[in-house]
This record gives C-alpha cells, structure tokens and sequence, in this order.
C-alpha cells in the first residue's frame, strides 16, 4: 500500500476558499433555536430572536446558494466534486429517511401495542383497564382513555386526490429530466412548472385539510394518539413538500436562465430525487395514516 | 468534458487566507478544522470532567453537603451529554478530518464548506446546554436538563426549561453529526487514492464509514423523538402520556434505538484506529484485516437491533426480553474476533511501549472489562439486579472512559508528531498514562462492588454502608481528573515545540500518511498518490 507516485496529469479537486457562510449559519440556528425555547416558555423576547434567526440563516442560504450556483457556472465542478455531491445527496435523503422512520414507527407501536395494552386488548392481561371504553377498533380507539371525541380523515376524499396530485408531480418532473437529457428546453421547463403546480395545489389540500379537521372534525393535535400521529406525520410531511417546492422554483428559475446541460445537471436531479423522496413518504403516510 | 474550461479550479496558489480569528471561523481545510474539533473537544472534556468531580465531592459521605438534589441532577446529566457529544464525538471526528485524508491520499474532505459548518455547530450546542445554568442564577428558569442524559418521559416532559434547551441543543448536534457523517462516507467513497480498493483501505476510515452510517441511521430517530417530546411539552400531543393513548416505554424504544448504537459510534473509530497503532508498535502488520472489516460491518448490523436491553425492567413481553438478551450476547462473537485479531497483532511482534502504545494496552484490558460486564448486563434475569445501580456507571465507564476517552488518548499521543511536527514529551506522557490508568479504576471498579450491593445511581445522598468504596472512588475521580492537566501540559508542550519529528514519525509505521512531512503542508495530496 505504501508505494507511491505522481500523477501526470491535472486531476486537482475543487477545494473552496474560506468561507464565513457556515459560521454565520450556525449562528442563525442558534438564534432560532434561542428564539424558540423562549417564545415557548412566554419570555418576551422569544419572537423576535426567533425572526431575526430566521432572518439570519435565510440570508446566509440565499448567499451561500447563490455562490454555489455561481461556481458551477463558471465550471469550478467536474465530473469529480459532481460525483461527491450525488453522494452527499443520496445520504442526506437517507437521514431524512431515517426521521420519518421514527414517527413512523410510533404509530405502529402505539398503534399496535400501547392503545391495545391501555385498553386491555392484549391476551396475557384478560382485563380490561377502560370498561366504559366502547370502540376498540383504530382510528376512534387512537383517542385513548380519555377520549376525546373527533371525526377520523378518511381516505378517499381529499387525500386520495392529493395522492394522485403528488403522483402525477413525480411523472411530471421525470418528464423534465428526460427533456433535459434529449435538450429540449420547451419540454423541461413545462415539465417543472407543472410539478411546481402539483405541489402547491398538494399544499393547498393540505392546508384546507387541516383547517377542516381542526373546525369541523375536533381532529387536533391533542385528539389522543391519532391526532398526534397524524398531525406530526401530514405536517413534517408537508414541511417537506414545502422545502422541496422551493428548490423546484430555485432549479426551475434557474432552467429559465438557461442552466443546466443535459451531462451536468446534478441540482436538478438532486431536487428530482427529494422531490421523489417525498412523493414515497406520502404513499406511506397514504397507507398507514389514512387508508388503514 | 470541463477539460477546456478556464475557470480557476484550483485556488490553492492564489488563495489569500484571512488572519486571525477570521482564519478560524472561515476555513476550509481539513486540517485547521479538525485541529478545532480536537481543541474543542478538550475544552469539553473539562467541562464536563470539573461537573463530575463536583458529583463525586458530593457523593465523598453520605447526606448532602454541597448541594441540592436538583442541582446534582442537572449536573448528571449535563456531564453526560456533553462527554458524549462535545468531547468524544468531536474529538472522533476530529481524528476523521485530520486523518482520513491523508490515509486515503485525498486533497481535503470532500465537502469542505459543509465541514466547516459541522464544526461551527458545536458551539452554539455546548452553549444551548449550559446556558441554563446561567439563566437560573439571574432567575430565569429552573435550571438545566434535570433528568438525566436519557430523558426519560414522563419527567421529561413535566421538567422545566431546561429540558427545552437540551432538545434543541440536541437537534444542533444532530445537524453537526449527519454533516460530519455525509462528508465522511463522500470523502471515503469519492476521493481514495487511484488505486486504493475499498479493501486496501485503512482500517481507521473502515471504523469511520460504519460510524458515518450508524449516524445516519439512528441521530435522526433521536431527534424525532425529541420532537415528539416537545410537543407533548408544549403542543398537546399524548406520544407518552397514556391518558391519550400514548407510552413512556415508547420514548425509551426510540431514545435506545439511537442510544445503544452511539456507543459503537463512540468506539468504532477508535476500534478502527488500535490496529494501527498496535501494529506499528509491534513492528507487524495488522492481524485478520478482513476478520476485523467483517466483524465492523457484523457490529454495525447487530447494534441497530438490540436496543431493549437497556430497559429490560420497564415490562417488556417475555418474547421481546429472550430476544433482545440473545441478539445482545451475539454482539460479543464479533467484538471477540476484534480482541483476537489484536492479541494476533501483537503475537510475537518487536514491541516497544511508547505512550500509545501503553494508551492501547490499557484501552485493550479495561475495555475487556467493559465487555465481559456487558455480558452479564445482557442477561435478563442477572439485569434485574444490576440494572439502574452502580455497577452499570462502572460498565459503561469501563467502555466509555477506558474504551472511549483512553482511546481518543492513544490516539492523540499517536498523531500529534505528524500533526505539530515536534515530538511529545515522552516522559510525561508516560507518566499520564499511568496516573490516569491507575486512578481510573481507583475510581470505578469500586462502583462495580456498590452496585452489586444495591447502590442505586443518580440519587446524591446513599446508605451509611456504601461509605468508604464512595470515599475511595472520589479520591480517584480526582486524582484522574487532575492527572488530566498533564494531557493537556504535554499538548500545548508539543504543539510549542519540542525534539523534531520526522515524516514517518514510528519506525513500525506504515500507510500514505507517513510519507509527507510532519507536519504535513497545509495542503497535501494536491496530487493523488497512486497505489499498488
């Protein structure tokens, strides 16, 4: 292993200059997360070291971005840094992966485990803790003991449709890759600004889905386990959505300058695969939180 | 394709770098970061060791002398968290960014920006969890995290800001880990030598890429369960409150899913590094490199699915206790062929016993103390006895102190010639190994003996029985913790100056990293070496 030598030719990888954008951003989080724990516990200064934190680090992105886009331009990346960045993406999705996989795995568990043991469902107890506790039967037991009463979100309305939107979005953006990779420009930025569509209208549902369970269903966040699954669930899920719609107005403005070339595309495939991240989640969150 | 472009790609020549401070809060390289990693790191460690010595005062007799409860539970757990996360984690990764690349001939990390921010995310971590200590003295809140590292609803979420601060501390921490973590396994993927194959790769960046994975995998299940725990603080949901449905148990499931696999994530890499220094000292090659590789990937796997041995009291399914008590011991095959694999190393190799050397001895013996406890605490009816006592603190400090710190020490003590080119001040350095080792289980094999009596942990105040093993640890616990100045002595000594350290600082040494210089310039492998 230790024998070496020199490489003729120049394969030099893409080292940046200092950069104070890192240090800045972290001290945006700081001061969200400051901001947070105080707006919280009702200290006055709370909201506002949280807008100036949020302020902070949207600045900061929006610079740090803009020169990232800049070296890219201007051809600072080749097929070497363009290869560490697919890397990078790929992990990241999998840590995000890994999140949902916890709420996930707390509706099965209290699904499954802790709302049948509290009301005395399981065998090797024989008794039941809750008497009075009439509808065993998931979603209404997921209230709990103390059961509040709500309306469970059913399946085939609205979130059947926003599954459809959100399906038909992931077809969209494969559509723009593919004009991408054959260089029809036309076709690209169709493609993207109909999946931006389909994203903000999936949004939309959503936001008009909560608004209907919280008025008209006394669905909330304190509606027992339910609510909380399923609010933790749809809501990261629609942080999400949010994210990944706001790097498809970032790679679709910049489609419209004329970026991208069919060989060196990675932002736009990057967000391509977010953008399919989520539209998995939601078939998840689909089966598990709505339909079953 | 980009081969014609004429824009600057490569800005080493031409880069004008910041002095001062802004050198530090900007930089780029693999080097200067890891050096802040390290020096953090230290910082931290005491910290978190002047808490601890505050406890082990307290727990000297019996009754309280020098606090109240509240405060000794927020020191408890304050000390936890930042060993874990702001001394060993950092001075792990601190090891990751000085020398993975030099072991694999890479020009730097491969995402140097977001390196930076890896670090830098630290502070304002360290920051958020001890900030509430100040905060009470001018009123404001109760206090720090005053539950213990683990955070067990339901006091969790009855406690007050602290626990707030700890949460998003902890988040911070998060972000720093999956950053650190992604850059890793990229570097390791993308940027190895022309040559060097996934099995010709130094067993130091092994232990790091299934660190790099474990951390994918388990940080963000901690942080959704520390969401959960937020908002039933402040939100309304019921995920561990029964009267809606919901479990404390499932708080310990999703805090044990992350926690058992941050214990192979603070020993990994440092498992990683033993057979080199072994075999350095040893004027051998490493024993079984395949065996060990294998055994990573094994532990790697294994240490995701056991997590329930660390409440098997809490009621658990008879099923659910026999499983996680089997899948727990199987971990113990793997971890055995590494401790073969390094007896095999040094089988009649030409040692010498500089510092690391001694470091990895010691690491080597009480780290089998560690495992062979570890054993018996994996057993479901043996746990009823141990668990929650004295004798746990004692394992873990066996695996974590002995594995962990003392591996992080021989670490240093092995890298700190190529990093400062001087040579460290061997006399000292034995001379803190000594104390340290000594001391060490002066502090804590004690506690192995009042915890099979029934001591139980996290309480200040203990029976008049307990009193003279308790004397005896504190007296160690603080012998160990001043022995530690000495570390930090012959660091800043060698950092300073000292005898002139050659590019393979070890005879026995062997790898890329001893072909440059040491220290090795502030760019290195610019120009990828090849290997056959």
């Amino acid at each position: 292993m230790a024998h070496t030598e020199a490489v003729g030719h120049d394969p030099h990888y893409y080292v940046p200059q200092p950069s104070i954008y890192p240090f800045i951003l972290a001290g945006g989080l700081f001061l969200l997360a400051l901001g947070f724990i105080l707006f919280m516990n009702n200290y006055g200064a709370g909201s506002w070291t949280m807008i100036g934190g949020a302020g902070v680090i949207l600045t900061v992105l929006y610079r740090w971005f803009g020169k990232v886009i800049f070296e890219s331009q201007s051809g600072s990346y080749r097929d070497w840094e363009d290869k560490s960045f697919r890397y990078g993406m790929i992990w990241f999705i999998a840590s995000e992966v890994a999140f949902f996989a916890a709420f996930f795995g707390a509706l099965f568990y209290l699904r499954n485990i802790s709302v049948p043991d509290l009301l005395g469902m399981l065998p090797a107890h024989g008794v039941t803790l809750y008497p009075d506790y009439k509808d065993l039967s998931w979603p209404a037991s997921g209230a709990g003991p103390a059961a509040l009463s709500f309306t469970p979100m059913g399946a085939w309305g609205l979130p059947a449709i926003n599954t459809a939107l959100l399906l038909t979005s992931g077809a969209t953006i494969t559509w723009a890759h593919w004009a991408l990779l054959k260089n029809n420009r036309k076709q690209l930025n169709l493609g993207l600004l109909l999946t931006i569509v389909l994203g903000v209208l999936f949004l939309s549902l959503q936001a008009y889905e909560y608004h209907h369970a919280y008025n008209e269903l006394g669905l909330t966040m304190g509606a027992g386990v339910y609510g909380a699954t399923f609010f933790m669930l749809t809501g990261f899920h629609g942080f999400h959505v949010t994210l990944g719609a706001i790097m498809l107005m970032v790679v679709y403005g910049r489609c419209l300058s004329g970026h991208f070339t069919a060989e060196r595309h990675f932002a736009f495939e990057g967000v391509a695969w977010y953008w399919h991240f989520v539209d998995v989640v939601w078939l998840g969150l689909f089966v598990f939180v709505y339909w079953l | 394709m980009s081969q014609t472009t004429t824009a600057p790609h490569d800005t080493h020549h031409d880069t004008h770098y910041p002095g001062g401070i802004t050198r530090w809060l900007t930089t780029t390289n693999h080097k200067e970061i890891g050096s802040m990693y390290l020096i953090f790191a230290l910082i931290m460690f005491f910290v978190g060791g002047a808490m601890i010595l505050a406890v082990r005062a307290e727990l000297f007799q019996p009754g309280l002398q020098l606090m109240q409860p509240e405060f000794f539970n927020q020191l408890i757990g304050i000390h936890a968290l930042i060993m874990i996360f702001a001394a060993l984690m950092p001075a792990a990764t601190g090891f990751a960014n000085w020398q993975i690349p030099l072991m694999i001939g890479a020009p730097d990390m491969a995402l140097p920006r977001i390196n930076n921010l890896g670090f830098w995310l630290l502070p304002p971590a360290a920051i958020l969890l001890t900030l509430p200590f100040l905060l009470a003295v001018f009123g404001i809140g109760d206090g720090a995290l005053n539950t213990g590292w683990t955070m067990y609803a339901p006091l969790s979420v009855q406690g007050g800001i602290g626990v707030d601060f700890a949460i998003f501390s902890i988040h911070i921490l998060g972000i720093s880990s999956i950053l650190g973590s992604i850059n890793v396994i990229v570097t390791i993927f993308n940027l190895r030598a022309p040559g060097m194959t996934m099995m010709k790769l130094p067993i130091f960046a092994w232990g790091w890429l299934i660190t790099a994975f474990l951390l994918i995998a388990t940080i963000p299940v901690l942080a959704g369960a520390v969401t959960m725990l937020l908002t039933d603080r402040h939100f309304g949901t019921h995920f561990f409150n029964a009267a809606g449905g919901g479990d404390p148990i499932l708080f310990q499931h999703l805090f044990w899913f992350f926690g058992h696999p941050e214990v192979y994530i603070l020993l990994l890499p440092l498992w990683g590094l033993m057979p080199h220094v072994l075999a350095t000292f040893s004027r051998k090659p490493i024993y079984g490199y395949k065996a060990q590789v294998y055994s990573f990937i094994a532990i790697g796997l294994l240490s995701v699915v056991v997590w329930a041995h660390h409440f098997f009291t809490a009621g658990l399914p008879v099923g659910a206790l026999l499983y996680f008590m089997y899948s727990t011991m199987a971990i113990s095959l793997p971890l055995a062929v590494l401790f073969f694999c390094w007896i095999a190393t040094m089988w009649k190799g030409a040692m010498t016993f500089e510092t690391p050397m001694l470091f990895a001895q010691g690491f080597i013996i009480m780290f089998g103390v560690a495992g062979l406890t570890g054993l018996v605490l994996a057993d479901v009816a043996a746990d009823a006895q141990y668990h929650h006592s004295y004798f746990v603190i004692a394992h873990f400090h066996f695996a974590l102190f002995a594995g962990g710190i003392m591996g992080v020490m021989t670490g240093v003590y092995y890298w700190l010639p190529k990093w400062t080119g001087h040579m460290y001040d061997e006399k000292l350095g034995k001379l803190h190994f000594w104390l340290t080792v000594i001391s060490f289980n002066l502090t804590f094999m004690p506690q192995f003996f009042v915890g099979l009596a029934g001591m139980p942990r996290r309480i200040p105040d203990y029976a008049l029985q307990f009193t003279e093993f308790n004397a005896i640890s504190t007296v160690g616990s603080f012998i160990l913790g001043f022995s530690q100045l000495i570390f930090a002595w012959v660091i800043y000594k060698c950092i300073k100056g000292g005898e002139k350290a050659e590019g393979r600082v070890w005879e026995g040494a062997d790898g890329l990293e001893w072909e440059l210089s040491s220290p090795p310039p502030l760019h290195s492998w610019n120009t990828p070496p090849v290997v056959k």
